[in-house]
Order: structure tokens, then C-alpha cells, then sequence
């Protein structure tokens, strides 16, 4: 057996010895092959880490997602007719062969995203590898029922397939919030018609690429484009059985209003603005507890700030705040900036220009709206050949609840800061928003952890933990953060129809006629 | 389609009336380079309008589409009009719960070079629509009502 030793820094792709090399174009994958877009047109796909455009990607449009949505109904016929344990073996080949070869996924997720490579490589992959082998399981486990109603009379519940889904992806964890979807709708028996995001259309062809040998033609079915040309007409297909985004509320809401017009069930997660709460008794210590709760005032670093639970608003109980925050932003100051290739790099670049764009916004607004700059708040340039990647340096601003930078979700490494009194403070500020998919709550004393937990109206209360995201815990949003949950296996449910057979064994007339 | 989104429109009211009926200050601008872009985009898809977008990913974005295409309804605000020679006002929009967070300040539409990602019909072009925001003056704010007792 050889060890091999991982590099410091990881080889571009394009450049000899990289992990990963992109095709020079990707054409959308309908019906197990690659099919080129009707249109004719392709669209250039930068990488976020130094800007340059690095493959060009089909430019979806309705033809296409017609296209791809017939391919899935053909292959739905066979595919609703496998046994579970066919598709749970198959879920799991497919979680073998990415674990074979995660690190060429890491560094495509990395090139495509900007993400640092640390993360792909120790968080993102792993975590999609295991959400399918969590699924192949669940799957296996999944029972129908039976229910007495009398002696003579049986009521049967048997889980079905929807048929053919839609699920529309973000651009922050390309690969994990497909794989998100994927996997409980294929150990469901689905066939799915995927839209990857624009910003980031490449990495998911890799993996395609990767599997595509695993799973029957038709039941994976990929449509590259922008959300207005092969999204919409997506979302609006009449011939899909459900609708699955992440995203934000604007589109949430057309989403909806499209679905509606089939009659359709629609699951949604739409983001938040996530308070991560610290009260007093974090600092009774300085221990490893309390370097665990600075580490969680670091959170907002991960993944460059684009989570959609990123632990954004930082709420410290009065009697602790000057000395914890002076601790935490000497704790943000060494996160370390640079090439998302190095594995020592701790934030890497913005997915976009765009994004980069309005964060510099918000930094601006923030200013405007009076918070005190206490870190960063610009740019950041890296020089050399990353200088026109999207960087921005982490930024801590200190204000009130009710600034916009408290209320919107900046999804860049932007931290707004803020004091409370008391628990009743803490959680009143907590739920002062629109939203509630996650939240934080760091504290010595259980009972004071459960009581918080259970108040702040978020569907995820970390509690003395931050950004773990394992497959078998419930993940979705409360308020206009979205519809339905992610994880664990009650997310099964939202890709399956019940059939319910109401069964008489008796021997004669009910006596009505 | 068309009757369907002239009906909705007539839905939203102006959030904070002014004591006096006079000419009340704008909330909505739009830069020049989005003017002029916005002048190509009505060439392709028709008269346009905007709904400001919260939440994850693209949220914060302003959204750009097609009239009739998305749904306003007594959730939303109507911030104001774009006025951009040649082509009928642009409605701008954003729900009533996020105005509530965003009444302070005064929104210009502007547009730099990204992929945008949802709906919206710029996208395609390599161009995204992006917020600037100024905090309205004390003038403002007094003639908008925001002022308690003004």
C-alpha cells in the first residue's frame, strides 16, 4: 500500500498533474447522453478563483427541458418498477465511486465555486458521499402500514414515486445541495430533471460524468441554463410532479405561483439571516468550551459567507461583550485568506462577480445606516493570478437589530454584531426577522440551551455547535425561509405519493342497496 | 395574461402617505447603464418591472420580469416607478414585510457584469441588476411619514 502525501497546494485544473480537468464543453446529459442544446448556444463559465473563463456550458432553453422531461418519463416506467434494494445498491455504487474520487470532485467543486479546497475535501464531497449511503439506508428501512379499521376491513399505505421531478440548485454548495436532492428522490424511485445554478454549471458534469454508467438512461436527466430560459420553463412544466428550489423568496414565490398552475407540490428553501446567540456563562471559563463558542463566532467565514445559515448576526449577552467580542475578532483575524488550491487557506473567493458586487454594497450600506466598522469591510486582492478573483476580506460591523445589514442576508463573510440584556432580549432580537432556518445558541447551562432552542423560531437551533450538517438531522426553514425539510428521512415524504388500498374481506353486502 | 396582470396591478397603495398632497419624494431610481440596458430589454421581452428579492443565494437582487409574468399581490409595495425615455414607467415592487426593513432608505437600480441567477431576464446577457441604497434625508423621511409626529 502507498501513502500518498496530499499536496500543499493543489494544481489548477487545465495545468499537468490536476486533480481534475474539465472538458472544453458541456453539453445538458439527457437520456444517458450528452445531448447538445437546441439553441445551438453556449455560455462561458468563469472560475471564481482567478476570473477566467475555463469551459463553456449549453445554453438551456424550453426544447431542451421538454426534451429532458420525456427522456425521464420513459426511463420513470422501468425505473419506478426497480426493487428498493436494486436502487439502494445503486445509491451506494454511487457514493463508492465518488469516495474514489473525491478529491477530483473536491477540486472541481473548488474551480467551479471558489470554495477553499479544505472544505470541498474535508466537508462538501464527504457529506454528499454519505447523504446517499444515509438514503440507500433509510430507503431499505422505509415501511409501509397496515391498519386494522374492523375485523373484515384493511386499510393498506404504500409508498409510491411522484414520477418525474424538477429540482433547481444553488450555486453555493453545487454538488452537496444537488446531492441533497438527488438522493432522496432517486431511493424514492423518481427520475429528476436537474438545473444546475449558472454561476456554477460545471462541477455537477464532472460527477455526472463520474456516474453516469451507474444509473439506468433517463432517471438523472441534466439541463444547463439560465434560470429565465430552462428554469422557469422547468418550474412550469406541466408534465413535472414536483418542484424543488433553493433559493430566494422572490423566486420562491413565482416558483409557487408556477406549481400552482399545475397543482403541483413545491418544497422550498429560501434562506435566512441566522442569529447566533452567546450568553454570559460561555465566558465563565477560558477553556475548550470557550474556545469552541469562538470558533462559532467564526462561523460566518465558512464557505465565504454563502450559507444560507450563516451565522450572521452575532448576539452577546451585555456582561461578556467587550472582552468575548475583543476574543472573537482576534479569532476571525486568523482566518486565513489566499488561493482556494492551498489546503491552509480558510476563505477563498466569492462564487461571482455579481455576489462579490453586492456585498460591496452592503458594506456600503452598513456604513450609511451608521454600524462601526470593526474589521475589514472591502475588497480584497490577492494579487498575482488571483487578483481579479472575487475575495473580499472578512468583516465584523457592529449596530442595531433593525439595520438592513442585520435584516438581509449578505451571503458574503459579513458579520453584524449586536449586545442583549437578558434571555428575554436575546430572544426577542433572535426572532426579529423575516426568516428562521438557522440559528446558533452557545450557553454552559442546559436547561437555559433547551429553553433558547426551543423559543427562537428557526427549523435548525445548533446548540454549542455551528455548521454540522449530517444527513439524519431535519433541515428547512421556518417563516418565508422555505417549505418543507432537507436531511433525514422524513424527506422522503416529499417525494412520495401515498397509495392506500381500502380492502373488505367481508363475505357479503354493506346492506345500503 | 395580460388583463390578469393589468388586474393586480391595480392591488398595491403607496406604503406611507404624506399629511399633504404633495409631490412625494422618490424611493426608486434608476442609474444611467441600467436605463439604457433596460431600453434593450424591453426591445426583447416586452414592457418589464421589478420585484425586489429577499433571502438566500441571489436574495437582496432586484428581479427583473416580463409584466404579467410574476404575480404582485396585497403582500407587496409599490416603491415607485422607473421613468426611462422611450418606454413606459417600470414598476418596482417589494413585499410589505421586507419594506418594513428597507423603508429607510432610497433604492437605485444599477447593473454591473455578473450571472445573476433566478428569473430574471437579464441574466442571459452577462449583466446583473444590483441594488444601491442610500439612506433617506431627514426631508425625506418627514415627508414620507416615517417621522412619529411629523
Amino acid at each position: 500500500m502507498t501513502v500518498t502525501t496530499p499536496p500543499s497546494t493543489y494544481a489548477q485544473p487545465g495545468q499537468p498533474g490536476a486533480a481534475v480537468q474539465f472538458e472544453a464543453r458541456y453539453d445538458h446529459f439527457i437520456g444517458g447522453e450528452y445531448v447538445a442544446p437546441a439553441s445551438g448556444k453556449y455560455f462561458e463559465n468563469p472560475s471564481p478563483v482567478n476570473g477566467k473563463p475555463f469551459t463553456e456550458v449549453a445554453r438551456g432553453n424550453a426544447q431542451d427541458v421538454d426534451r429532458a422531461v420525456e427522456a425521464a418519463w420513459r426511463a420513470f416506467d422501468s425505473w419506478k418498477r426497480t426493487t428498493i434494494t436494486e436502487r439502494s445498491i445503486i445509491l451506494n455504487k454511487i457514493a463508492d465511486r465518488m469516495e474514489a474520487n473525491l478529491e477530483m470532485l473536491a477540486v472541481a467543486e473548488t474551480w467551479d465555486n471558489g470554495k477553499p479546497i479544505r472544505e470541498s475535501l474535508a466537508a462538501d464531497v464527504p457529506l454528499a458521499i454519505d447523504h446517499f449511503r444515509y438514503f440507500a439506508g433509510a430507503i431499505r428501512a422505509q415501511e409501509g402500514s397496515t391498519g386494522e379499521i374492523d375485523g373484515d376491513t384493511v386499510a393498506y399505505h404504500f409508498h409510491e414515486p411522484l414520477g418525474v421531478v424538477g429540482q433547481i440548485i444553488p450555486w453555493n454548495f453545487p454538488l452537496l445541495m444537488a446531492v441533497w436532492k438527488l438522493a432522496p428522490a432517486l431511493a424514492a424511485g423518481n427520475c429528476v430533471v436537474l438545473k444546475p445554478a449558472e454561476q456554477t454549471p460545471a462541477s455537477i458534469h464532472v460527477f455526472m460524468d463520474l456516474i453516469k454508467d451507474l444509473l439506468p438512461a433517463g432517471v438523472l436527466n441534466i439541463v444547463n441554463g439560465f434560470g429565465v430560459e430552462a428554469g422557469a420553463p422547468l418550474a412550469s412544466h406541466p408534465n413535472i410532479r414536483k418542484i424543488a428550489f433553493t433559493g430566494e423568496t422572490t423566486t420562491g414565490r413565482l416558483i409557487m405561483q408556477m406549481a400552482s398552475e399545475n397543482l403541483i407540490p413545491v418544497t422550498l428553501e429560501l434562506g435566512g439571516k441566522s442569529p447566533n446567540v452567546f450568553f454570559a456563562d460561555v465566558a465563565d471559563e477560558q477553556d475548550d468550551f470557550y474556545d469552541k463558542a469562538l470558533e462559532g463566532f467564526s462561523f460566518f467565514n465558512l464557505n465565504s459567507g454563502e450559507v444560507c445559515t450563516c451565522p450572521s448576526r452575532a448576539l452577546v449577552q451585555q456582561s461578556i461583550y467587550d472582552q468575548f467580542t475583543a476574543d472573537g475578532i482576534e479569532r476571525v483575524k486568523k482566518v486565513k485568506q489566499g488561493d482556494p488550491l492551498s489546503l491552509d487557506t480558510m476563505i477563498g473567493a466569492q462564487a461571482s462577480n455579481d455576489q462579490l458586487e453586492k456585498i460591496l454594497s452592503y458594506m456600503d450600506i452598513g456604513k450609511q445606516e451608521g454600524a462601526t466598522l470593526l474589521l475589514g469591510g472591502d475588497r480584497a486582492d490577492l494579487g498575482g493570478d488571483l487578483t481579479d478573483g472575487y475575495y473580499v476580506n472578512p468583516t465584523i460591523f457592529e449596530g442595531r437589530n433593525s439595520m438592513r445589514i442585520f435584516q438581509e442576508e449578505i451571503f458574503g463573510p459579513v458579520l453584524s454584531l449586536t449586545s442583549f440584556s437578558d434571555y428575554d432580549d436575546a430572544i426577542k432580537i433572535a426572532n426579529d426577522t423575516l426568516y428562521g432556518l438557522g440559528a446558533g445558541v452557545w450557553s454552559r447551562n442546559g436547561a437555559q440551551l433547551y429553553r433558547a432552542g426551543r423559543d427562537i423560531q428557526a427549523g435548525r437551533v445548533w446548540s454549542n455547535t455551528y455548521h454540522q450538517y449530517p444527513a439524519g438531522a431535519a433541515f428547512g426553514g421556518y417563516k418565508q425561509s422555505g417549505i418543507g425539510r432537507e436531511n433525514h428521512k422524513m424527506m422522503l415524504d416529499h417525494y412520495q405519493q401515498t397509495k392506500n388500498l381500502l380492502v373488505s374481506y367481508a363475505d357479503g353486502p354493506m346492506g345500503f342497496f | 395574461m395580460e388583463t390578469a396582470a393589468k388586474e393586480v396591478r391595480v392591488v398595491p397603495a403607496d406604503p406611507a402617505p404624506a399629511p399633504e398632497a404633495v409631490a412625494l419624494p422618490s424611493r426608486v431610481d434608476v442609474s444611467a447603464e441600467a436605463a439604457a440596458f433596460l431600453v434593450d430589454l424591453t426591445a426583447e421581452h416586452g414592457p418589464l418591472m421589478f420585484h425586489q428579492s429577499g433571502g438566500c443565494c441571489d436574495g437582496s437582487s432586484p428581479m427583473c420580469y416580463p409584466v404579467g409574468f410574476f404575480r404582485v399581490g396585497a403582500v407587496d409595495v409599490h416603491l415607485g416607478d422607473l421613468h426611462v425615455d422611450g418606454l413606459d414607467p417600470i414598476e418596482v415592487y417589494m413585499s410589505r414585510s421586507q419594506f418594513e426593513y428597507w423603508k429607510w432608505t432610497h433604492l437605485t437600480i444599477d447593473v454591473v457584469a455578473g450571472r445573476g441567477a433566478g428569473f430574471s431576464v437579464e441574466s442571459p446577457e452577462g449583466r446583473r441588476f444590483l441594488i444601491r441604497s442610500r439612506m433617506l434625508d431627514d426631508a425625506e423621511q418627514a415627508a414620507l411619514g416615517l417621522v412619529p409626529g411629523s
